[in-house]
C-alpha cells in the first residue's frame, strides 16, 4: 500500500526475503543502516530504485522494498543511468563492489560519474572477490595470497576514491560498514547533493578477507588509524595528548606532530574544505594510506555543477518550447515531397 | 540553336564513383531527388569505403552511387549499370567490370594523368581498349569547371570540389531532369562565392551536355504509374528513425533511444536526436553495453527503449539481452547488420547475423526476431516491434542491414490517422500485484514501473519463481519458466499476419527470402514466371516465430530456394523446423544479390526446363 513520506520507518524498507550473506558480513550493518535513513529522506517508497550489478553487494535491491533491479556484472550504473535520464524524479541507488564497479565495470562507473547523472553510488569495498570465493580484486594489496594469486598478488590496486576523483566525481566519500552514526551522515549527504555521490564504504568479508580495514574498524585502534574529515576543521586525528596533523604542500602529504598546546593550524596544518574548485586537494587526501598515514574518513569533495538529468530534461523541453510539441503529420510531410494524382 | 533531338528509354541505371572525397554520395543524393520529383520509380545503392579519406586516386577510395530509375515498377537498383560516370582511373578500374556491355561510360579525362594511371594499377591508359566493348566519351570536367568559375576568383583547389557538379549538371541534360530542387539546396546550404560557383558549375555541366556533339541525344524516362498519393524518398535509416519517433506518438509513451556510434547504424541515432520535442530522448553511451544497459533501465521505468547497432555491437549486447529475457520488459533492439566476421567490412551488406540473433545468448532465451525488407518499411516494422515488445513484454530484435539503411526508394507517405494506435497500459492496481502474474492469453507479466505506489518489486538476472518473481533455485520451477517464456514467444505466431505467397499459391519451386533481398528476389520470380517458370516466392518478416501458414505454405511446393547474403541461415531453420530440403543459395560479398544470380538457381533448380 501506499505510504505517506515522513511516516515511513526502516521496517518499511525491509522485503520479504531473507537476508542470506555470511554470519559476520559487513554487509549486514550497511543494509541496516540504509533501511533506517531511507525513511527520513522525504521520498516516497515508490520512487526509490536499488540497481546492482553481481557479487555480494549485488544481492541488495532484493532485501530492500522498493523498486530494484539486480543486473549483470559490472553494469548497475549504465542502468540506473537509463533509470534516472527516463525519470528524474525517481531516487537512485547503485550498489556495486570493488569487483563488479572498479573491473568489468570500470568504464561505466567512470562514465557515469563523469556525466553527473543524479545517481547514489555505493561501493562496497572487501578488497577480494567473495561470491567467486576468494579471489584477489582491483583493490587488493600487493602480495595477497589468494586461490589465484598462490605466490601474491602482483597487480598494483587501484584505489576508488582516486578513481572517482580522476572521473571528476562532484561528491566523494569514505564510510565504514560498522560506524553506524557516521554512515547514516554519508548517506543523507549523499541523497542531498544534486548529482552523482560517490561513496566507498569499507566492509569486512570475514571469509575471505578478514579484519583487513580492522584498525579503521575497531573503535580504539581507530583513533591512530582514520582521520575524521570536518568541513572547516583543521586535518587533526589521534588521542589527546598525541594529536597530529596533515600538511599538504605542493599537492605532498606530511605527518605533523602537535603538542597539547599548539594550534593545528599555526602549525601548517590544512584545513579541510569540501569544496575546492579543483580536485587537486581530495586527490591529496586520497593518496593517504596506512601504515605512514591514517585513513581519512567522510566527504572529500562536495561541489555543485549541472546534472545529466537535468540537462537532458532541459534540451526535450527547450526543443518542445522552440519547435512546439511535435507532429508526425508535419514530420513525414516535411521536406521534398511529390504528389502522384491518380 | 536548335534543340537537340530526345529519345523515349523506359529505364536506366547510372553509377557516379570517383574519390572518396570527390563527393559521389551527394552528386547521387541530388541527382536522385530530382528524378523523384520527376516521377520516375527508383531504387539506388550507394557503396563506400569504410575510410573517411583513403589516400586520394586509389582503389581503396572510391566510392560509388548508383540509381536505377524507371517509367514502371522497379525493385532493385540494377544488376548492371548502363551509365558509368567515372571520376579517376581508380574509379574506372574499380566499377567498368560491372557496366552493361555497349553501355556509356564518360570520364574525367583531366584526371587520367600518369599518376593518377599508376595509383590505380594502371600501365597504360585503358580508355582505347575500352572503346571496343562500351560507348567510352571523355569530357575535361575538372578543365571545365575551372573555366566556369575562373572569374569569381576561387582557388584552384576550393574550385575543384565543385566539378562533380558538372557531372550532375550534364546528367541533368542528358536525362531532361529539373536543375531548380538543386538549386534550391545550394541556395540554403551555401552563401557568397561558394554558393556562386557551385550554380555555374551545374548550368555549365547542363549547357556543355546541350552544346557538344559528343551527345546527339537526350534521353526521357516517362513518368512511373504509381499508385496516387503523397511521396517522398526514403532511406532505410531516416525511415526506421522517423518509425521510432512515431511509436512514441502512437503507443503514447516517450521514448528512450540508447545507442554507441557503429556504421551503418549511427545515422540513426543522428535523426532521432533532431526530434527532442517529440519527446525522444537520446542517450549516446560509452559502449553498446552500456547503450543497452540504459535502455533497459528506461524500459523499467516506463520508456519505450531500443537500441540501433550493428553485428559487433550486437555481439557485445548479447548479456544484457539475455537480462531483459529474464527480466521480461520491452525492448526493441535493431541491428542493421554489415560485413562480418568481426570489423569485417563496415559499410558493405550481409544478412550474417540472424543465427545470432536468434541464438546469441546463454542459455534458452527465445526472443521474436523480425526483418525489414524494404527502405521504406523499416518505418512499419519498427512500429510492429515495439507492438510485440510491449504486447508480450520481451525483447525484439529488428533486423535491417547496409542496404536497406543507405538506399533510396520513393515511399508512399502514410496518413498518421491510418497508423495502428495502441497505447500502453501500465500497472497501477496494487490488489494482489504478483510481478511475474501472467496474462492468460498472451503470458506476458504486467508493466509496473517505479513510482507507483504498492507495486514495489525487484527483477534481476537470477532465476524466477513462477508468480512472485522471488529468486528460486527450484529445478521444476526452473523448467517451467523456461517453457512459460518459450510458450510466450511461440503464442506470438497466432496474431502475426499468414505469409502471403506472390504468385500462384503452389507449383514446382518456391523461393523463401527475408530482409533486404526483396527487391531482387521479386523481380528474379517475376521475370522467371513471365518466361513461363511454375516459381513463386515468399518472403518471411517473422523469422522467430514463423507465421502459423507457413508449414502449410511450403508444403504446396515441390521445391524449396532460399537465397540469403550469407551461408545459409534461414535454410538451416527451415530445414530443421519443417524437415524439408530447402536449397540455399549464398552469397558474401558485401553486395546485394543480382537479379540475374537468383534467376540462374531458379533456372537451374526447374532444370532449365520451360512449362
Amino acid at each position: 500500500m501506499a505510504h505517506a513520506a515522513g511516516k515511513l520507518t526502516s521496517q518499511d524498507f525491509q522485503s520479504d526475503q531473507d537476508v542470506r550473506w555470511c554470519p559476520g558480513c559487513g554487509d549486514y550493518s550497511i543494509l541496516a543502516n540504509v533501511q533506517r535513513v531511507m525513511p527520513e529522506l522525504g521520498v516516497p517508497r515508490e520512487n526509490f530504485v536499488f540497481v546492482s550489478g553481481i557479487g555480494c553487494s549485488s544481492r541488495f535491491p532484493y532485501y530492500m522494498n522498493t523498486y530494484g533491479m539486480h543486473t549483470i556484472h559490472g553494469r548497475a550504473p549504465a542502468f540506473a543511468t537509463g533509470i534516472k535520464a527516463s525519470r528524474p524524479e525517481l531516487s537512485v541507488w547503485v550498489v556495486t563492489g570493488d569487483g563488479d564497479g572498479l573491473s568489468i565495470g570500470g568504464n561505466h562507473l567512470l562514465h557515469t560519474i563523469r556525466r553527473n547523472i543524479d545517481v547514489k553510488i555505493l561501493l562496497f569495498n572487501n578488497r577480494v572477490y567473495g561470491l567467486t570465493k576468494g579471489q584477489y580484486s582491483p583493490t587488493s594489496r600487493v602480495g595477497m595470497k589468494t586461490k589465484s594469486t598462490p605466490d601474491g598478488s602482483i597487480d598494483h590496486p587501484i584505489d576508488p576514491l582516486s578513481f572517482a576523483l580522476g572521473a571528476g566525481a562532484t561528491f566523494v566519500a569514505r564510510a565504514v560498514d560498522v560506524h553506524a552514526p557516521h554512515l547514516q551522515e554519508m548517506l543523507r549527504r549523499a541523497h542531498a547533493h544534486k548529482g552523482t555521490a560517490f561513496i566507498e564504504i569499507l566492509q569486512n568479508c570475514p571469509v575471505y578477507n578478514d579484519n583487513e580495514f580492522l584498525e579503521i574498524e575497531d573503535r580504539k585502534q581507530r583513533v591512530e588509524a582514520a582521520l575524521p574529515l570536518e568541513d572547516g576543521q583543521p586535518l587533526v586525528w589521534g588521542a589527546d595528548d598525541q594529536r597530529k596533523g596533515i600538511r599538504i604542500e605542493n599537492g605532498i602529504p606530511s605527518v605533523v606532530h602537535l603538542g597539547n598546546e599548539d594550534d593545528p593550524v599555526s602549525k601548517g596544518v590544512a584545513v579541510h574544505h569540501e569544496r575546492h574548485e579543483t580536485p587537486a586537494y581530495a586527490f591529496a587526501l586520497a593518496s593517504l594510506q596506512r601504515p605512514a598515514f591514517p585513513v581519512p574518513i567522510g566527504v572529500f569533495r562536495a561541489v555543485e555543477q549541472p546534472t545529466y538529468d537535468a540537462m537532458l530534461t532541459a534540451q526535450v523541453e527547450a526543443a518542445v518550447e522552440k519547435r512546439g510539441k511535435g507532429d508526425l503529420t508535419k514530420l513525414l510531410r516535411s521536406g521534398d515531397t511529390w504528389t502522384v494524382e491518380s | 540553336m536548335p534543340a537537340k533531338p530526345t529519345q523515349e528509354i523506359d529505364r536506366v541505371a547510372i553509377r557516379f564513383c570517383g574519390d572518396s572525397g570527390d563527393g559521389m554520395q551527394l552528386t547521387g543524393t541530388k541527382f536522385t531527388e530530382s528524378t523523384a520529383l520527376a516521377g520516375n520509380d527508383l531504387s539506388t545503392l550507394p557503396d563506400f569505403p569504410a575510410e573517411i579519406r583513403a589516400p586520394a586516386g586509389t582503389l581503396a577510395g572510391v566510392s560509388g552511387f548508383q540509381i536505377h530509375f524507371s517509367s514502371h515498377d522497379i525493385r532493385t537498383p540494377a544488376d548492371q549499370p548502363d551509365v558509368l560516370i567515372a571520376f579517376n582511373p581508380a574509379a574506372l578500374r574499380a566499377n567498368i567490370a560491372d557496366v552493361r556491355p555497349g553501355g556509356l561510360v564518360i570520364v574525367n579525362n583531366d584526371a587520367f594523368n600518369k599518376g593518377n594511371l599508376q595509383r590505380a594499377g594502371y600501365a597504360d591508359d585503358p580508355l582505347p581498349a575500352l572503346r571496343d566493348r562500351f560507348r567510352v566519351v571523355e569530357i575535361p570536367a575538372t578543365s571545365l569547371t575551372r573555366e566556369a568559375i575562373k572569374e569569381l576568383g576561387i582557388g584552384s583547389r576550393e574550385g575543384d570540389r565543385s566539378k562533380n557538379f558538372f557531372a550532375l549538371g550534364l546528367v541533368y541534360w542528358l536525362y531532361n531532369r529539373p536543375m531548380e530542387t538543386t538549386i534550391e539546396w545550394l541556395e540554403s546550404r551555401f552563401k557568397g562565392k561558394v554558393l556562386e560557383a557551385n550554380v555555374r558549375v551545374l548550368k555549365a555541366g547542363y549547357a556543355f551536355g546541350e552544346t557538344t556533339e559528343l551527345f546527339p541525344t537526350s534521353y526521357i524516362v516517362p513518368k512511373a504509374k504509381i499508385q496516387p498519393g503523397l511521396y517522398r524518398n526514403i532511406t532505410g535509416n531516416t525511415a526506421l528513425a522517423w518509425g521510432i519517433v512515431a511509436a512514441s506518438q502512437q503507443m503514447q509513451r516517450p521514448v528512450f533511444l540508447g545507442a554507441y556510434p557503429i556504421t551503418p547504424a549511427s545515422d540513426v541515432l543522428h535523426e532521432v536526436a533532431r526530434y527532442r520535442h517529440f519527446g525522444v530522448k537520446t542517450f549516446q553511451a560509452e559502449d553498446e553495453i552500456a547503450a543497452i544497459s540504459a535502455a533497459i533501465g528506461a524500459a523499467f521505468a516506463g520508456d519505450l527503449a531500443i537500441c540501433t547497432t550493428s553485428g559487433p555491437g550486437m555481439v557485445l549486447k548479447q548479456e544484457a539481452l539475455g537480462l531483459a529475457v529474464m527480466t521480461e520488459l520491452p525492448l526493441v533492439v535493431v541491428d542493421i547488420q554489415r560485413a562480418g566476421p568481426s570489423t569485417g567490412m563496415p559499410t558493405k551488406i550481409e544478412q550474417g547475423d540472424l543465427l545470432l540473433a536468434l541464438h546469441g545468448r546463454n542459455g534458452e532465451s527465445p526472443l521474436p526476431v523480425i526483418a525489414a525488407s524494404t527502405p521504406g518499411d523499416c518505418f512499419y516494422a519498427v512500429l510492429e516491434a515495439f507492438r510485440i515488445a510491449v504486447t508480450y513484454m520481451t525483447p525484439v530484435v529488428l533486423l535491417s542491414d547496409s542496404y536497406l539503411a543507405n538506399s533510396a526508394e520513393p515511399w508512399l507517405v502514410p496518413d498518421v490517422e491510418s497508423l495502428r494506435r495502441s497505447p500502453v497500459t501500465l500497472r497501477t492496481d496494487p490488489t494482489g500485484f504478483r510481478p511475474y502474474d501472467r496474462n492468460p492469453d498472451t503470458l506476458a507479466r504486467a508493466w509496473a514501473v517505479p513510482g507507483t505506489p504498492g507495486l514495489e518489486h525487484r527483477i534481476g538476472g537470477l532465476s524466477k519463481e513462477d508468480g512472485t518473481g522471488n529468486v528460486s533455485y527450484d529445478p521444476r520451477n526452473h523448467e517451467k519458466m523456461i517453457l512459460l517464456r518459450a510458450e510466450k514467444i511461440a503464442r506470438i505466431a497466432q496474431e502475426i499476419p499468414a505469409v502471403e505467397v506472390f504468385g500462384p499459391d503452389r507449383g514446382d519451386l518456391l523461393v523463401v527470402g527475408w530482409g533486404g533481398t526483396h527487391g531482387a528476389i521479386t523481380s528474379a520470380v517475376e521475370q522467371a514466371r513471365a518466361e513461363g517458370l511454375s516459381v513463386s516466392s515468399i518472403h518471411l518478416r517473422h523469422l522467430n516465430p514463423f507465421p502459423a501458414n507457413l508449414a502449410e505454405v511450403l508444403s504446396r511446393f515441390e521445391r524449396i530456394l532460399v537465397p540469403e547474403l550469407n551461408m545459409g541461415q534461414l535454410t538451416q531453420l527451415l530445414r530443421a523446423e519443417f524437415l524439408l530440403p530447402a536449397q540455399r543459395l549464398s552469397k558474401q560479398q558485401g553486395q546485394p544479390f543480382k537479379v540475374t544470380e537468383i534467376r540462374k538457381a531458379i533456372d537451374s533448380m526447374l532444370g532449365g526446363e520451360k512449362i
